[in-house]
């Protein structure tokens, strides 16, 4: 009897009685992506229970809201998930558009939309290479790094900044694109495409990155629903949702014409119209694998996106549209709006009383959600796990401690 | 390539009001589930529902405090809402400090709930509202109470926190009600509109 068990280490090794023990990791641990403060109850190895100590980078974003005019609260979303700017930007202007019920030029439309699915190939780069580095791989950190950085050189050129950008703003955009950007950008997009494939040869399919990912943290449907958990780690999940496509019809209407598949897996496959590597054998639906590969395949939807935007944009003559006054009077009334960030689903909540100053200003973090149902997924897990997990969540601390 | 329709409007332009900002709701649904709806809601919880606004751009229902837990136990169970997912939960301080402006608000001072439910089935959404005093008993710094949601949406568990640290509402039932962004020594709610900065908080100074 004690013959079989010597023979499988795995047992030996768990079979330890070890006092519990608390570990903190954080808030200053590079894998936690931000300021975030894990505290971990240890048996051994094994974490028993885990607990997220958020808030060390609150800065009361939304009691600044009631206190500033609704245009003026645009650099602020700027910093709520800040390696998403442009998508926070829409996400607050729509909202104050649908209570001002203000409709956008075409052109502005489409430019919105080449931004934003802009925002989100870099915003996925950053996921993905923070992925990597938290698993002990460096490399595809200066992989992905490289390529936003001419994401960002290019949204400089179109908005002068490079991080907080304020650039799609109430009633439209605060100014059009220079000349040639355009072609600059569809030059990066040739460029890029090929170097999909080397991100999916350095991460994607190699095997010790599907040892680590495949099977780890598996989040169910049901689980992820009920914990609001949105974005990329709820189709990693499985299920099939996307507010660009099932959102309110002021968003939904910014994607007409648009040709886009939502990325998740419907019948036991991926949507097949990009060449990807196939599922690894371990990957069960809603682990840290599918999470990544979801974000993965995002990358190339928005890359379509983009050139369906840039096709759409030059084809819109006329002016791009003043966006409103910065003390711009909104009027009463209570809206909520969630848009599809690459995070998951940002809403902004407003309440306006006639003044230009809302009455009350909300952020529904998808990142917040996200990060709840970590103590699920981690119940059981190795500490070694827990970086893994948590990167496969792709949170950003601004967004969650506003 | 798909190709939309015209580009030619040249400026920003302000819609009448119910023009293309229709909401996906269940109360502003088209083939009139939206009366039917309320009606079930009604006869599941009887004296549940305490007022309606079919007309604001997002309509909502008030439901009384006590029902809070029921209405949305019934909502999250029921078959034919199935509202499976909470997004939000926002808690707004109606007060007005100057009292100039307070006379002219045209409401008494209250705190309000609101929470937005979304089903991902149907993929529709409803805002729920509630009204509570600002503060239990009208003993100042004495948070008001309501039940917990978080047994029905787990998502309602840091949310709840969050309300309650920063608006000051205690969550009746909740697993583990403390504050979430706030240090736990922190005093007062800051979403209040009555909210002072403390002056000094561990040596730091604060105004």
């Amino acid at each position: 009897m004690s013959q079989v068990i010597d023979d499988d280490p795995r047992i030996i090794e768990f079979d330890v009685r070890t006092d519990e023990m608390l570990v903190n990791m954080g808030p200053q641990h590079p894998s936690t992506h931000g300021v975030l403060r894990l505290v971990l109850r240890t048996d051994g190895e094994i974490v028993s229970e885990i607990e997220p100590h958020i808030g060390y980078l609150h800065r009361c974003a939304e009691k600044i809201g009631e206190n500033i005019s609704a245009r003026q609260f645009i650099p602020y979303t700027d910093r709520m998930d800040y390696l998403a700017g442009m998508n926070m930007n829409l996400g607050w202007s729509l909202a104050v558009e649908k209570l001002m019920r203000l409709q956008v030029t075409e052109k502005a439309r489409h430019l919105r939309v080449l931004i934003s699915e802009m925002g989100r190939i870099a915003s996925h780069l950053v996921g993905m290479g923070a992925y990597g580095l938290d698993l002990g791989t460096f490399s595809p950190f200066l992989y992905a790094f490289r390529e936003r950085e001419k994401i960002l050189d290019l949204f400089e050129e179109a908005c002068g900044a490079r991080l907080t950008y304020s650039y799609i703003t109430v009633g439209g955009l605060t100014a059009d694109l220079p000349p040639g950007w355009l072609e600059r950008c569809e030059a990066f997009l040739e460029q890029f495409e090929p170097i999909i494939r080397e991100y999916h040869a350095l991460l994607t399919t190699n095997a010790i990155f599907v040892k680590r990912t495949a099977g780890i943290g598996v989040l169910s449907p049901d689980m992820a629903i009920n914990y609001g958990c949105s974005g990329p780690v709820l189709r990693g999940s499985g299920v099939d949702q996307d507010m660009r496509r099932d959102g309110e019809p002021i968003y939904t209407a910014m994607y007409d014409g648009y040709a886009f598949e939502v990325a998740v897996m419907k019948d036991g496959h991926y949507p097949r119209d990009h060449a990807y590597p196939a599922v690894p054998a371990d990957a069960v639906l809603g682990d840290c694998w599918h999470r990544f590969f979801v974000r993965m395949l995002e990358v190339v939807q928005s890359m379509d996106l983009v050139r369906q935007a840039i096709d759409q944009y030059s084809a819109c003559k006329g002016p791009l549209g003043e966006p409103v006054k910065v003390a711009e009077k909104i009027p009463a009334g209570d809206v909520y709006l969630e848009t599809e960030c690459p995070k998951g689903q940002m809403g902004f909540y407003l309440i306006g009383n006639g003044s230009a100053i809302p009455w009350r200003v909300r952020a529904r973090s998808s990142s917040f959600s996200n990060l709840s149902v970590l103590a699920e997924l981690c119940h059981g897990c190795l500490i070694a796990d827990v970086p893994a997990i948590v990167g496969s969540l792709d949170i950003v601390m601004g967004e969650i401690d506003r | 390539m798909v190709r939309s329709g015209s580009c030619e409007a040249a400026a920003s332009v302000r819609l009448p009001t119910g023009v293309a900002c229709e909401t996906q709701q269940v109360m502003g649904d088209k083939n009139m589930r939206g009366p039917a709806f309320l009606e079930s809601l009604e006869a599941a919880v009887p004296g549940g529902v305490v007022g309606t606004n079919l007309e604001a751009i997002d309509p909502w229902v008030e439901v009384a405090p006590a029902a809070v837990a029921d209405v949305c136990r019934w909502l999250h169970d029921s078959p034919e809402t199935g509202f499976d997912s909470l997004q939000c939960i926002t808690a707004v301080d109606w007060f007005e400090p100057d009292p100039k402006k307070a006379a002219k608000a045209g409401w008494d001072p209250h705190l309000e709930l609101v929470y937005h439910l979304w089903s991902t089935r149907a993929r529709v959404s409803l805002v729920l509202k509630t009204k509570l005093p600002r503060w239990k008993d009208d003993q100042p710094g004495v948070p008001p109470e309501v039940a917990s949601v978080a047994g029905i949406w787990r998502t309602a568990d840091w949310h709840e926190r969050e309300v309650y640290d920063l608006s000051g509402v205690v969550f009746v039932g909740h697993p583990d009600l403390r504050r979430i962004l706030c240090p736990e020594d922190w005093e007062g709610f800051p979403l209040r509109k009555d909210y002072e900065m403390p002056l000094d908080y561990h040596g730091i100074r604060g105004r």
